[in-house]
């Protein structure tokens, strides 16, 4: 078990390295000139901009620049911007060339939004669509079956963000019936009302797809010898669905849970920015739009880490679900 | 209640039964499946009884509804997609048409069955002492830490070695035969009056078969309820049962005890399958296969199920074979053996032609 970890965790950091070199060579080695980007007044002189350049330190060697940059991540970094030292603190990301914070601060203060946001929804499409899913599978062929099969497909293949979008506008624009979201620095009391609306919608479309994975995962175990045994028993069919069957049929939702809960960790851009929640999703999304390479490489990074630890749980969570997994 | 499994010692009451009862008794018992190619007559007219301290071989070709008609006894079949007539009482009780609640009730506490896949029948995900102990839950009203004592002393019953530990396993630590043990100690916890066997020992090495058979027929003897064990191994019959219902597509065919039936079979298939069998002795008798392969459910052969593969046909008069299925009637000669089939003296045929050969 702790050789399986060890080697996992030194696998997971492998793909970390890969992902924080190619995007360092994409970005800071890439035709975006980082300087013209930070320029407040659109069109600097050639002076001005090699200015930048050099305090941005943009003029020196590739490799110097990436090893500062990754001496950074761990002791972080001081910077010099127009006389004032920034420190930016280990795991330093940079700075971000248009609001001179350190990125790992943009990224990390907004990161409890994305993590309420991704609870909330979580919470619902499993509910929705693990229980859906069951029930499809125990009324398998019958009308109530193809309606929720039926209606889940329909309600899925609709592209997300017009649903986003629609359900945005109707409930809390035209008709207010759920509130629009705050920030969190009002407090999470306050800010909680405002994900009523991402979380039941964003839920919805996610749940179609654990209907569907869960009512066939459910109609493979419910065929299962050891589903007869437990019938045979005498225990009440509830017993049988809700115990024996639906156990063994989660655990390859599984899988697909864990992918979704980093999907939706690395932030939700769309989600985000419809609903105006601030979280890490709307600020990578601004990045992109204003050339904000430091931003983007770290929320690059971040998202690596979280999709990387993900896996690694889904894999423990297996061995604990499936006694017959055993992590070596 | 009465016990017919159950730790040494245990009491009877005066509602006792007696070796010899009639336990289970089907009647007429029919189970088709609707399919979209048409009625799938699974079995047809079956009529059997099972009898306390007693074993009973079903014996027959895949297909021949074997098992189908064993898992209509606990109610296995999905009500909406099986039709099921006829009478099957179990104890007095009457289960055709009964509700869920019933058979959850008979479940276990009056009829219990071994599957035939041990690997498959028991759940990967949960600890062997507590899936025998859920059983016993359900129809005891005892704390968890009681069931999982009984489910240790039944796992001992059962000749599994170290049973304190074994029970804290998962089934996939444990071996074949192993867990078929553990299936029996499932299937007996509740002391069922009757234990349906379907063929327990297909899906284990040779060495293990002997010795699972041997388990089934010691406890069997040792608490006396009745055995149903279905399976299509002629030598495993001869071992074990004390009586025999040979089926063939659905419908039963010979019925008589195991080792009379066996000695001097009167039906051309129970014949058939004799004759398929390689002879441990140094006779001469080569395998001779039953010609052709069973009839599709779908669509049965017109008077009696086997004349199409019957080598005896031609020595029936008339066309009978082909238009009348044949009626239940004792045999020429043989006491206690009833058999369905046209030949005037199958007997005397039968040993004549074995006597050709």
């Amino acid at each position: 078990m702790l050789t399986y970890l060890l080697r996992r965790i030194a696998l997971a950091l492998t793909v970390v390295l890969a992902t924080l070199v190619a995007s360092f060579l994409l970005f800071f080695a890439g035709p975006s000139d980082p300087a013209q980007a930070m320029c407040p007044e659109q069109r600097c002189s050639t002076d001005r901009l090699n200015q930048i350049r050099e305090s941005l330190g943009m003029n020196r060697p590739l490799i110097a620049q990436f090893s500062e940059y990754f001496t950074g991540l761990f002791v972080g970094r001081d910077f010099q911007v127009s006389g004032d030292t920034v420190q930016c603190s280990a795991p330093c990301l940079g700075l971000s060339f248009l609001t001179n914070r350190p990125v790992s601060e943009e990224i990390f203060s907004r990161f409890p939004a994305t993590v309420l946001l991704t609870v909330g929804v979580v919470v619902v499409f499993l509910l929705v669509g693990v229980s859906t899913g069951v029930l499809a599978a125990t009324v398998r062929g019958t009308a109530a079956d193809r309606m929720l099969v039926g209606g889940s497909q329909i309600f899925g293949s609709i592209p997300p963000y017009i649903l986003l979008l629609l359900f945005a506008l109707y409930t809390t624009r035209l008709y207010p019936i759920f509130p629009q979201a705050g920030s969190l620095s009002d407090g999470v009391i306050q800010f909680l009302p405002g994900l009523i609306a991402p979380w039941i919608i964003l839920g919805l479309i996610t749940a179609t797809g654990y209907t569907r994975y869960t009512r066939n995962s459910m109609i493979e175990t419910l065929s299962m010898d050891y589903v007869r045994t437990a019938r045979s028993k005498g225990i009440s069919e509830r017993k049988v669905v809700g115990k024996h069957a639906l156990r063994a049929a989660l655990s390859p939702v599984l899988t697909i849970l864990g992918l979704d809960v980093a999907a939706l960790l690395s932030g939700t851009l769309i989600t985000e920015r419809i609903f105006e929640i601030d979280g890490i999703g709307r600020r990578a999304l601004a990045a992109l739009g204003q050339d904000d390479l430091p931003v983007i490489m770290g929320t690059v990074l971040v998202t690596a880490v979280i999709v990387v630890s993900m896996n690694l749980i889904v894999d423990i969570a297996y061995s604990f679900v499936d006694p017959r997994v055993r992590l070596s | 209640m009465s016990t017919a499994f159950g730790s040494p010692g245990a009491q009877t009451t005066a509602e006792a039964t007696h070796p010899g009862d009639v336990v289970l008794d089907v009647v007429d018992l029919t189970v088709t499946f609707p399919t979209e190619e048409g009625q799938v007559r699974a079995v047809s007219n079956l009529t059997y009884q099972a009898r306390l301290g007693r074993t009973l071989a079903i014996v027959g070709e895949s297909g021949s509804g074997k098992s189908v008609s064993s898992m209509a006894v606990l109610g296995l079949h999905n009500p909406k997609r099986t039709t099921i007539t006829g009478s099957i009482r179990l104890d007095g009780q009457e289960l055709v048409g009964a509700p869920r609640s019933t058979f959850e009730r008979i479940r276990s506490q009056k009829v219990a069955m071994v599957f035939q896949d041990p690997q498959s029948s028991l759940h990967p995900f949960y600890k062997v002492g507590k899936q025998i102990a859920e059983a016993y839950r359900a129809h005891h009203n005892v704390s968890r830490a009681v069931a999982e004592k009984r489910a240790v002393e039944m796992l001992d019953l059962v000749g599994i070695p170290n049973p304190q530990r074994r029970a804290h396993q998962y089934p996939h630590e444990f071996s074949g035969g192993m867990r078929q043990r553990a299936m029996i100690a499932l299937g007996l916890v509740n002391d069922p009056k009757l234990l349906i066997a379907d063929e327990p020992t297909t899906a284990l090495d040779v060495t293990v078969q002997a010795q699972i058979l041997d388990l089934i027929n010691e406890l069997q003897k040792e608490f006396g309820s009745a055995v149903i064990l279905i399976t299509h191994d002629l030598a495993v019959v001869a071992e074990t049962a004390d009586d025999i219902l040979v089926m063939y597509a659905g419908r039963g065919v010979e019925k008589g005890y195991a080792k009379e039936v066996l000695a001097q079979p009167s039906m051309p298939y129970t014949y058939g399958l004799l004759q398929s069998l390689p002879s441990h002795s140094e006779d001469v008798h080569e395998l001779k296969a039953i010609p052709g392969s069973p009839p599709s459910l779908l669509k049965l052969p017109s008077g009696c199920s086997f004349h199409p593969r019957c080598s005896f046909k031609d020595q029936v008069p008339g066309d009978a074979c082909w238009t009348q299925l044949p009626e239940w009637r004792p045999t020429p000669g043989l006491a206690n053996r009833q058999v369905r089939c046209h030949l005037p003296d199958p007997v005397a045929t039968l040993r004549q032609d074995e006597g050709i050969r």
